[in-house]
């Protein structure tokens, strides 16, 4: 009899999601699907405000990633008005994107996924979060969560605030970065590059003990997108969009995010609130692309910084042609934290980042804009038709989370037949191994982590008339 | 000017005659809080904020539309009084959309300093949730109805103060709102002169800038001030 297997909610994620695995009736996995049962309405309701509002009201999306939203929305703000901003602006966009990268993927690995990895997939429940770390090792737990308050640190210098800040706005940011402010950051950036590296040292460790994860979790060939600069060197808020298939080849190459919708194109499922965008000249579902880390180093030639540069040599090792296992979304966003840093010790020496040119002015003079900034967990757009006074007729919003929603089916799918082929009894470590499948993606589904593993879970195993035939519950 | 001796919260004080009692309590150091009342135009009371306790009087009476009067006794805080100022400021909250994270006036906005000072924590009322729309058409300001509170200093400063008689109030009720002219686009506007005073006088996000971004809005109330007070005074006739 054919079952359908449900984890309501995924923990350790940022959001609210389940997941379907349903089984038919030789006990294979048939299909998995990985729902979003929150609704936000971002796109309706922002309709009829002035578009100078929405770097305000957009980064409300997300506690965790409201710079990406912040970034991407001025940015469209930018090309409605049809300004080059200042290039003091666009460097401090530049240098908090970096701080948001780096706070974000501290994030996702010492928090949320760390916990799986390092204490082992067969940690009974309770333990398996971030408290678990802070039992297990003090240190280390305590040189995360310093590493993501430098992130914090770098967004509050420039914006005043770590969470929400109003201050990149349409052509340019509101406030300069002072040298007091700079040298706050200066400071902390040893112990930021130490932490990195243990992390990488810890991590190549892990990757020793888990192959069979390198090999399931996750691991099919894709198309990867993601910006990079003219001559390929990784990008994170400027540059052109780039698309390569797991063979490494590259199938479109520059791609100005102003017309995105010419490579990208949008499905609606009825089973979730997430969008499934796709690559528009393969078609729909054959169109599946990755954006986020792991996207990101597989577009991009080079780094462009010599500490990441060096990882990056590893990393590509790791594929033929294309690094495939979204498992080593981990070591990705490790080495993105890395070359963050280096970008963001970069640009400390740059006289022209103190400056205090920061905004441009313009009327109305496109009534189409698009902002395309890399968010820590992939390439984020924002769209916006205006009337000629500037209120807005038509959002939308494709953000990283929807474009990795093929791929995070085909991941869970993935993980669920290789450790629930068959069996009736599901024990719940294996369902964790599932929503780790999603976590490799740290995806962001509104504005939460209030998550650690303490969320109650319900597993119900479903026949094909609809009877609950098990049903497992923890927390 | 006959003099009128009156208490305000057990202080006796001395008023000239046709002083309102905001007046006098606010040069007596008693704060009366208000919303609709601007130094320089006259008072209409509009708000209903700044009720008063009249002894005799069975009935609340606006402090700046009421006169002083000899041997007035006035309360200006009780029980009574938080209760009707809070649900007033509730009602103003429940009437709109007022979403001051990321409204222009955020932080220097007179209705949310009025919630915090006041306690107001959360709104009883069920929100009306109109659909009322942001007016664009002009060159350099914006008006956003979401979050007006027809409070209509606008329309008196435009009348009063700069003489040119663009803002009005149409429609009754909740349906009541601020229009330009003979209710048409802000920027099809014949009699607006762009002095920009009706945005000084907005206590909240309701007139702004146009591209002004969350917080940004900040008002220069003394320039009002300072137009009434020298035209008054007759500083800038000047002797030839």
């Amino acid at each position: 009899m054919s079952k359908r297997i449900v984890i309501d909610p995924v923990t350790r994620i940022e959001g609210h999601a389940k997941i379907s695995i349903y089984v038919d009736d030789a006990g294979h996995v048939s299909d998995a699907e990985f729902h979003v049962v929150e609704f936000r309405g971002f796109e309706k309701f922002c309709e009829g405000r002035p578009f100078a509002e929405m770097p305000a009201i957009t980064p409300r999306i997300c506690g965790i990633c409201p710079v990406s939203h912040l970034l991407a929305s001025a940015k469209a703000g930018d090309a409605i008005m049809a300004v080059n901003i200042p290039p003091t602006a666009d460097k401090l966009r530049r240098l908090m994107n970096l701080g948001q990268m780096v706070q974000s993927h501290a994030l996702s690995f010492f928090h949320l996924s760390a916990p799986d990895f390092l204490l082992g997939w067969d940690t009974p429940q309770p333990q398996r979060n971030v408290f678990g770390i802070i039992a297990s090792n003090k240190d280390l737990a305590r040189a995360g969560i310093r590493l993501r308050q430098f992130g914090q640190e770098v967004i509050e210098i420039l914006g005043g605030r770590k969470v929400h800040p109003s201050w990149a706005v349409p052509g340019g940011v509101r406030s300069p970065l002072s040298v007091e402010g700079r040298e706050r950051i200066r400071l902390w950036l040893p112990e930021a590059y130490a932490t990195t590296e243990a992390a990488l040292n810890l991590w190549k460790k892990t990757m020793e003990t888990h192959q069979r994860e390198i090999q399931i979790f996750g691991n099919f060939p894709s198309l990867f997108m993601g910006l990079v600069a003219e001559d390929g060197t990784w990008e994170h808020h400027g540059g052109k969009l780039r698309f390569t298939d797991s063979s490494g080849s590259i199938i479109a190459d520059q791609v100005d995010p102003q017309k995105y919708h010419e490579v990208i194109g949008e499905s609606v499922q009825n089973s979730s609130y997430l969008k499934s965008p796709y690559y528009l000249p393969l078609g729909f579902p054959a169109g599946i692309y990755r954006v986020g880390p792991l996207a990101r180093l597989n577009v991009c030639q080079r780094m462009g910084v010599p500490k990441a540069d060096a990882e990056l040599k590893t990393f590509k090792m790791m594929g033929r042609g294309a690094v495939t296992s979204s498992f080593l979304y981990h070591y990705a966003r490790l080495i993105e934290i890395l070359a963050s840093l280096e970008y963001i010790e970069r640009s400390m020496d740059d006289p022209e980042i103190l400056g205090d040119y920061l905004r441009a002015d313009a009327g109305i003079n496109s009534l189409r804009g698009v902002g395309a900034s890399e968010a820590p967990r992939g390439t984020l757009f924002h769209d916006y038709t205006v009337d000629r006074n500037g209120l807005l007729e038509k959002v939308n919003l494709i953000v990283a989370t929807g474009q990795n929603n093929l791929a995070m089916n085909q991941t869970v799918a993935q993980i669920a037949r290789h450790y629930i082929n068959g069996s009736q009894q599901i024990p719940e470590p294996l369902l964790n191994r599932v929503e780790h499948g999603i976590r490799c993606y740290d995806p962001c589904l509104s504005c939460s982590t209030h998550a650690v593993g303490q969320m109650p879970m319900r597993v119900q195993l479903i026949g094909a008339g609809g009877k609950v035939l098990d049903e497992l519950t923890r927390g | 000017m006959a003099a009128k001796t009156l208490t305000i919260d057990g202080k006796s004080i001395t008023a000239e005659e046709g002083a309102t009692v905001l007046q006098v309590a606010e040069e007596a150091g008693i704060k009366i809080p208000t919303l609709c009342h601007l130094e320089g135009i006259y008072d209409v009371g509009a708000c209903r904020l700044c009720l008063v306790e009249v002894v005799g009087v069975p009935k609340l009476l606006p402090a700046c539309a009421t006169k002083v009067a000899e041997g007035m006794e006035i309360n200006t805080d009780s029980e009574r009084l938080r209760k009707y100022r809070r649900m007033t400021l509730e009602l103003l909250f429940a009437e709109r959309n007022h979403v001051c994270a990321v409204c222009v006036s955020n932080g220097h906005c007179e209705l949310q300093t009025m919630a915090y000072s006041l306690g107001m924590d959360h709104v009883r009322y069920e929100y009306l949730f109109p659909k009322w729309g942001v007016d664009t058409t002009q060159r350099l300001f914006g008006m956003d109805h979401n979050r007006c509170i027809l409070c209509t200093r606008c329309v008196r400063v435009c009348w009063h103060i700069e003489g040119a008689g663009t803002k009005n109030v149409s429609g009754r009720g909740t349906k009541s709102h601020i229009i330009t002219d003979l209710n048409m686009p802000w920027g099809e506007s014949v009699s607006c002169t762009q002095c920009g005073k009706c945005v000084q006088a907005c206590p909240t996000g309701a007139l702004f800038h146009k591209g002004s971004t969350a917080g940004e809005m900040e008002r220069d109330r003394g320039k009002l001030e300072f137009l009434v007070t020298a035209r008054e005074k007759h500083q800038w006739v000047v002797a030839v």
